[in-house]
């Protein structure tokens, strides 16, 4: 490439990535501006106040909120990581009557938009009491066919020469599970970890229908009460808001970018 | 404590119609360094995966010592193995795979260790005992997995083709130190290789399979010198044995191939040849320069149609009643192509083999007589 | 089965192997695989055929089948003015976003596949939308649309041009849901289609460059063929998730103005969750249920034939 293009892709890069990124950066602003600034359009803050940061806190239990989403984050993560996994042995180290068709099952459940089951979903968590537990808000997303599919990928670019020497070593299924299969599908499990993780802590829906009190109610939730509480909204308190909820998950992204891309186009392709 | 492996009637089927391994039965004697070999395909491996009881068998008995053991899992066989691939546990150490399966067995945390760095040493791996596999040369992988099979003092080691994956050199440096280890440990080993040159320089006995069937079985001198078939004539040796059919007139006890070249056969063959269609198979070694020295021979000229010079010998191709040739002389040859060159045959020298069968009727005999009167012309 | 379970491994030569033996494997597979079926039945396989069920009743407060209705609830849909508007938005807007979401990630991926010093800089900041809730999200937008102090309506009023009602205009409000809808999406396709750009073998592209091929020519005979897997899953993927868009709307638009913005998920939600209406929401769910199984048919089926495996 000449110094030419290089240049012009440069600034075509820079020019998008501001252009993406605008949003965030802009809100990131709002969030320490006082109204009176907002009024009157500024993109930068006199000073960098963290008054909207105390104020939000103030006005929602948004370290409870914060802690909710953390909790149901992550036990929807380590669900997922052992349902997932334990499948995806059996679908690849196991060999028996019926595994496609099983897996066929399990792969015809992506087709089902989780929405269209909602309904019934709602009622049986109405029937078992489950609204505002963190059972209610977890169970359903331990078992996922994605994150079997993605662990079946990566299961089988392992050596059956592995399995057979764990064999004559003397492991047993679970010891060959827990001992090999796991330990070196590290990477994998990482991917499917942050994947779960990001994609929990962002889920709208389902925490909405499930939560009527502030118990185990999460962030994406609060941030819906603290846009509409108010019949005047005060804009740099829910930025604020917004910058607190979306930190943690852009810190992971930013950590986890370059494993969560190898990792899902990986277990989407092959 | 060396126990020895006997197959009884060993078949396999995946589909229940197709043998891809029929009625195998063979007796692997205790101490002994045992090579399948065979072309891919051939059923070796399978085989092997049988004894260590990776792979069900279908039909027939496998014994270890005295004891059946078709039923037993693998890890109860007393045995280690290696692949091809190294089967290394990438998320481990190197020390940690080796003592893996003995960690498994609950063997103590000193014995272990004591067994480690001995094996470590033995394949001079101290150095490296911290690394990850990943980390390792091809060569030193290999010596992980064979310090794997060794600390586990089992009297039986398989190895599935553990040489392939190496470049020439280190393959040849290998194949010794394979061998002085097996013979330093006084284990039974059952090797499996496609390679006829590791068959022949590192077998003490050798087992050549061939679509799933035993061709023969022997010492690799032996099977070299006495071919039980013109599969296994061309399977072991390099460059292969030329075979050509030929016509046979008992009355006048003349072999003929194609007008080109005619042989007539001894009076002492004469009764085994009666009746019978015949190939003719001579290794390229044992045909000549003609010198002119030897009687009893056959003597010709042919048209050189290429030439490999190795240094130490010279191949060269020519025709010769319909089919192409090779021959091997010793030392550096100028050859070109289209030179006609004179050449002999001794009828000492030939293989005689049924058309039909496939069975060898008369092997070279005092062939070593052949190979050393050579003269280099440079 | 009695007699099998207490069959010891015979030593004859031919061990009919018992039916305990035999099934070991399934048994243990079946173990592995235990809790994902139980919560699949749970929590997919049970509540779609729910679904289907309670979309031929009337229901109660509870959410239980009160009166068969029959196909009722369908012709309801069918003849329901509201519904012909909630499938005519969401076709739009899968319409709106889908297309343009792919198109600019892939332009965006392209730019971040050349190897240049910093590129893991624009990386990041390309997928940084993926780290971003719908909520988080949809709650800038609004500040964006927002009609006198939104960013929008500034940069307009600068050029004089008239301000637009973007989320209160009825004309405008299902295309500024789909541009934040797009901006929102774009981390994912992004991160997905670099990906596949990565996986293409950079000898392909040695070699052209030997046989001279333009930018161009190599990204339309190499790199987009290539990639078309890539591209295939990432199309499902997304014509999938818009059908399933929830949060957008209800933060944005709530479905209005004058249902401009129903779209079928949201449609759904307000008539169970709002109006108590299980029976054609369960209909509605139905009808979403066979939109995004023939999509995926359709899909695989057309893809069969477009997509280069490697």
């Amino acid at each position: 490439m000449n110094i030419r293009n290089k240049l012009l892709l440069y600034l075509l890069l820079f020019f998008s990535a501001f252009l993406l990124f605008f949003p965030i950066l802009y809100a990131f602003m709002i969030s320490f501006m006082s109204s009176d600034e907002i009024l009157h359009g500024k993109f930068f803050p006199a000073a960098f106040h963290l008054e909207n940061y105390l104020k939000v806190f103030d006005r929602l239990p948004l370290l409870k909120y914060l802690l909710n989403s953390f909790i149901v984050s992550t036990s929807v993560m380590i669900g997922q990581l052992i349902v997932c996994s334990m499948a995806a042995y059996a679908f690849v180290f196991i060999q028996f009557k019926g595994r496609n068709f099983i897996f066929f099952l399990f792969i015809s459940t992506m087709m089902i938009p989780w929405e269209a089951t909602m309904i019934p979903n709602f009622i049986t968590i109405l029937k078992l009491d489950w609204f505002n537990t963190y059972q209610g808000l977890t169970f359903p997303f331990f078992a996922a066919a994605f994150g079997t599919f993605l662990l079946r990928q990566n299961f089988l670019t392992i050596p059956k020469e592995l399995h057979e020497a764990s064999q004559i070593a003397g492991l047993n299924t679970v010891q060959f599970f827990i001992k090999v299969v796991l330990p070196v599908s590290k990477t994998s499990l990482v991917t499917l970890g942050v994947y779960s993780f990001l994609s929990t802590w962002n889920q709208y829906l389902w925490p909405l229908l499930v939560t009527t009190n502030d118990s185990v109610r999460t962030v994406q939730i609060g941030l819906k009460q603290l846009q509409t509480q108010e019949t005047a909204t005060d804009w740099g308190v829910v930025m604020a808001g917004v910058i607190v909820v979306i930190i943690p998950t852009l810190l992971l992204l930013f950590l986890g970018q370059k494993q969560l891309q190898k990792g899902l186009t990986q277990g989407a392709l092959k | 404590m060396l126990k020895k492996v006997e197959l009884l009637n060993i078949s396999k089927t995946y589909d229940r119609k197709q043998d891809v391994i029929s009625s195998i039965s063979v007796t692997i004697e205790p101490g002994e360094f045992f090579v399948l070999v065979g072309p891919s395909g051939c059923g070796k491996s399978t085989i092997l995966r049988m004894i260590a009881g990776l792979e069900d068998i279908t039909d027939g008995v496998i014994k270890i010592g005295e004891k059946e053991i078709n039923d037993l899992p693998p890890s109860k066989r007393d045995l280690s193995m290696v692949f091809q691939n190294y089967a290394l546990y990438p998320h481990l150490s190197v020390e940690e795979n080796i003592i893996f399966g003995l960690h498994v067995k609950k063997i103590s945390k000193s014995e272990r260790k004591k067994r480690c760095s001995e094996a470590a040493d033995m394949l001079g791996l101290g150095s490296y005992l911290q690394r990850k596999p990943r980390e390792l040369s091809g060569g030193q992988r290999q010596r992980v997995a064979l310090a794997r099979a060794i600390v586990n003092q089992s009297p039986i080691c398989l190895m599935d083709e553990p040489l392939s994956n190496l470049d020439a050199k280190l393959r040849a440096h290998m194949r010794s130190e394979i061998r002085q280890i097996q013979r330093h440990l006084g284990i039974t080993m059952i090797y499996v290789t496609h390679d006829q040159v590791e068959a022949m320089t590192m077998g003490d006995r050798m087992m050549i399979l061939h679509n799933g069937e035993i061709q023969q079985i022997g010492k690799p001198i032996d099977i070299y010198n006495r071919p039980a078939n013109p599969f296994v004539a061309t399977f072991i040796g390099s460059p292969p044995m030329n075979l050509v059919s030929c016509t046979n007139n008992w009355k006048t006890g003349e072999i003929n191939i194609n007008n080109h070249l005619r042989f007539f056969i001894k009076p002492e063959d004469q009764p085994a040849v009666r009746n019978r269609q015949l190939t003719v198979g001579i290794r390229p070694e044992h045909i000549l320069h003609s010198s002119n020295r030897l009687t009893n021979t056959i003597k010709m000229q042919v048209q050189v149609i290429n030439v490999e010079v190795l240094g130490t010998e010279t191949i060269f191709a020519f025709h010769l009643g319909g089919k192409e040739w090779l021959a091997k002389w010793n030392g550096q040859w100028r050859l070109s192509v289209n030179d006609i060159v004179p050449i002999e045959i001794d009828y000492n020298s030939i293989c005689l083999f049924d058309k039909k069968t496939g069975g060898l009727i008369k092997a070279p005999a005092k062939i070593e007589r052949h190979i050393i009167e050579q003269e280099v012309m440079i | 089965m009695k007699l099998a379970l207490h069959d010891t491994p015979n030593l004859s030569l031919n061990p009919k192997t018992s039916l305990w033996k035999q099934t070991q494997k399934a048994r243990v597979a079946f173990l592995y695989l235990l809790p994902s079926i139980l919560l699949f039945s749970v929590f997919i396989f049970y509540p779609m055929f729910k679904t289907i069920y309670l979309s031929f009743f009337l229901t109660d407060q509870q959410g239980e089948a009160a009166l068969f209705v029959g196909l009722d609830n369908y012709q309801d849909l069918l003849t329901s003015q509201s519904f012909h508007k909630s499938i005519k938005a969401t076709l739009l807007f899968v319409l709106y976003t889908v297309p343009a979401g792919i198109i600019i990630a892939l332009f965006l991926a392209l730019m971040a596949n050349e190897k240049l010093r910093g590129i893991g800089f624009f990386r990041v900041i390309y997928s940084s939308t993926m780290g971003i809730s719908v909520a988080a999200s949809s709650v800038v937008w609004l500040f964006l649309f927002h009609p006198s102090t939104g960013m929008f309506n500034r940069v307009l009023n600068l050029f004089g041009i008239a301000e637009i009602q973007w989320l209160l205009d009825p004309d405008w409000a299902l295309f500024s849901v789909s541009v934040s809808t797009i901006w929102l999406n774009l981390g994912f396709s992004f991160l997905i289609i670099l990906g596949g750009l990565q996986n293409i073998d950079e000898h392909l592209y040695e070699s052209a460059r030997i046989d001279g091929a333009s930018y161009w020519y190599q990204l339309r005979r190499i790199t987009i063929p290539m990639l078309s897997p890539t591209l295939f899953f990432i199309i499902t993927i997304s014509l999938i998730n818009s059908f399933q868009t929830f949060g957008q709307i209800d933060i944005l638009t709530k479905g209005g103005p004058s249902e401009s913005t129903n779209l079928i998920v949201y449609s759904i939600y307000k008539d169970a969750f709002i109006n108590y209406q299980f029976g054609t929401a369960s209909a509605q769910a139905v009808v979403l249920f066979i939109c995004v199984l023939l999509l995926t048919i359709l899909q695989f089926k057309l893809g069969e034939k477009k997509v280069h495996y490697q």
